[in-house]
């Protein structure tokens, strides 16, 4: 699945996408796939209370599962309008 | 429905004019129009926008339907920006119409409090003294409750 992260999350992290072959249950186990991987990416998934998930482009929890999902984006609470 | 996400600046009065034009027995048509300024008076020199491409267009899609659902609507527009701006540029703008103002007026309101924290937009703040990410505000999430 296609992994991307924007505003400071795509700082911290370094790249706006990448492509992950494992195959994580939930929001949380890719989360923690992640940090497992490079200071950077602890760094990033530090406070999960300031991070926002979408799945499929639909707006979505940690606890949430990823079968069959395509798609996972991580970003700060937005800031639209 | 007319839904557009777009780096290019727009024009609020061609657009305003376009879209009351274009309803059939309509009383009201509401506008609102969100202008970038200096949030903490930092000397910002310009904000940046970034955007979701994709997930943008259907937030704001489902935001627009949700305030459709709710008050007796006959249009809405959304215009909403994003790439490299300058303080006093216009950022976005909601129009909405309706046979009676007051549905055009609720409906303006809650497609700019679901546009704020719902909508994958983020804001940075380009000073010379550095640059910040603009951080949601609880108020805004807070607003929603009101809905």
């Amino acid at each position: 699945m296609d992994v991307l992260y924007f505003a400071w999350v795509r700082e911290r992290i370094g790249q706006p996408k990448e492509r992950i072959e494992s195959n994580p249950a939930t929001v949380m186990d890719l989360v923690n796939q992640l940090r497992a991987r490079e200071p950077r990416y602890e760094a990033a998934f530090a406070d999960l209370g300031a991070l926002r998930v979408a799945v499929d482009q639909e707006l979505s929890d940690f606890d949430a599962p990823l079968k069959n999902a395509r798609e996972v984006a991580f970003f700060p609470p937005m800031t639209g309008g | 429905m007319d839904i557009r996400v777009q780096e290019a600046p727009f024009d609020l009065g061609a657009e305003t004019n376009a879209f009351a034009g274009r309803q059939t027995g309509m009383g009201a048509v509401v506008t609102f129009t969100g202008i970038v300024r200096d949030l903490d008076d930092t000397r910002m020199t310009a904000m940046q926008i970034e955007h979701y491409p994709g997930m943008t267009e259907k937030a704001l899609s489902k935001i627009a339907e949700e305030a459709s659902s709710r008050w007796n609507l006959g249009d809405i527009l959304i215009i909403h920006r994003f790439g490299r701006l300058h303080p006093d540029e216009m950022i976005m703008m909601v129009a909405t119409a309706a046979r009676h103002r007051a549905d055009a007026f609720q409906a303006a309101e809650f497609l700019m409090d679901f546009l704020k924290s719902r909508a994958p937009f983020w804001k940075k703040e380009l000073t010379g003294k550095g640059d910040g990410w603009v951080a949601a505000r609880d108020e805004d999430e807070d607003a929603l409750t009101r809905w």
